[in-house]
């Protein structure tokens, strides 16, 4: 597989949100707004695109019988990693008084850890592959994903607030019921039909 | 790739490095984010009190009160501009919400009037409940300038003196809770 098809196959032909359904849940709990699911992602893409490149280094010198448990450990620890960066540095309030991106993502950052998404790439690709082809598959991978959440994002935020990334293009309430959860797996559910349907086309 | 056979001892070698070595990976960036979270956290608690109590000078994060009441705590923030009290930031919660608990900060002017409320964190309805918010309507605002001694914090459906959040009457409830709260305990807390 060339490079750039093992990078790009996250998006659409192996998307893990639309395609593989891999990580619904914070996908359907963190996608409120546009700039939420940009952050989880992100956030997300960075993890999986360095647990990736770690576990394909040390893979061969890895027992078999303690894959696992050293997986979770090289996971676990980029999650902290993560949670501790943004604690520090994405933490202050908007000038209204929003919610900081951290406390806003809330437990969801944490809970990165036990997405399948990662300990799925980390088994499936990274520790059968070459360290640069792992490492291109987890970004591509991360940002399929952070491409799902955001695309999920914005239209729950222009039903459900008539703004996107923040910008207000209506005045007052959209639909509300698009910002709370049922409004998520609606969402969702359209956006994996349109998905199959242009799929359906394109192939 | 040929799967690496695994002995006791081998296994006991891997996971013990690897354990070594993600915990003093973490340990360094634990080190070396402890300063910036601090500095984000006093922060963004220091803005909630700048919004609510007049301009101050001191550092009211390092002269917190803190009050337990109902299994949880409520901090006591006085804010002062040289020696003068100008007022005590309040902040407190409520587990009256109707989405659960709900925490405000409450700026009191140090005659008990209330100076400005900030909801701290909610999981009200959207488009309903959290209307409480003051970027969202005018509900807080009517608290504004209000003395709880002369002011009943109950809606008016209670017989309190509050106008209540139209179809939201569980949200306002708990928040006019969480400020009685606020007062009772600013009262009893005697900063002077």
């Amino acid at each position: 597989m060339s490079n750039l098809k093992n990078f790009a196959k996250g998006f659409v032909k192996e998307n893990p949100v639309f395609v593989l359904f891999l990580g619904l849940c914070p996908t359907l709990g963190t996608t409120s707004s546009a700039l939420n699911g940009l952050g989880m992602g992100l956030a997300t893409t960075f993890v999986l695109a360095m647990s990736n490149l770690v576990i394909s280094l040390v893979a061969s010198v890895i027992p078999d019988k303690v894959r696992i448990p050293s997986f979770i450990v090289i996971i676990a620890s980029f999650v902290t990693i993560v949670d501790l960066l943004m604690s520090a540095y994405t933490n202050t309030p908007g000038p209204n008084g929003e919610p900081s991106l951290y406390d806003q993502l809330g437990i969801f950052i944490p809970l990165i850890v036990v997405n399948c998404i990662v300990l799925g790439r980390a088994e499936a690709f990274a520790s059968k592959n070459s360290v640069f082809s792992s490492l291109l598959d987890g970004l591509g991978m991360g940002l399929g994903f952070a491409f799902a959440l955001t695309l999920l994002g914005s239209v729950r935020e222009i039903l459900g607030s008539g703004s996107v990334f923040g910008f207000k293009f209506i005045q007052g309430d959209g639909i509300l019921m698009f910002v709370s959860p049922p409004g998520a797996f609606l969402a969702l559910g359209f956006l994996i039909m349109l998905m199959n349907k242009w799929k359906q086309k394109i192939v | 790739m040929a799967k690496k056979e695994s002995t006791f001892l081998n296994m006991l070698v891997t996971l013990l490095l690897v354990t070594l070595a993600s915990s003093a990976a973490l340990g360094y960036i634990y080190e070396f984010t402890k300063g910036p979270i601090a500095i984000a956290k006093s922060a963004k608690k220091n803005m909630a009190i700048h919004k609510v109590v007049p301009e101050f000078t001191n550092l009211p994060g390092e002269e917190v009160k803190k009050v337990v009441a109902d299994n949880d705590t409520l901090y006591l923030y006085p804010a002062k501009n040289g020696d003068q009290l100008v007022g005590v930031a309040v902040e407190t919660f409520t587990n009256k919400g109707f989405g659960g608990p709900i925490r405000l900060m409450v700026g009191f002017l140090p005659d008990g009037t209330i100076n400005d409320i900030a909801v701290l964190e909610h999981k009200e309805t959207p488009g309903l409940g959290d209307k409480m918010q003051k970027s969202k309507s005018n509900f807080s605002l009517q608290f504004e300038g209000k003395n709880p001694d002369n002011f009943k914090l109950s809606v008016k459906k209670d017989g309190g003196d509050v106008d209540a959040i139209t179809a939201s009457t569980i949200s306002s409830r708990a928040f006019c809770d969480a400020v009685q709260r606020a007062y009772t305990v600013f009262k009893e807390g005697g900063i002077q």
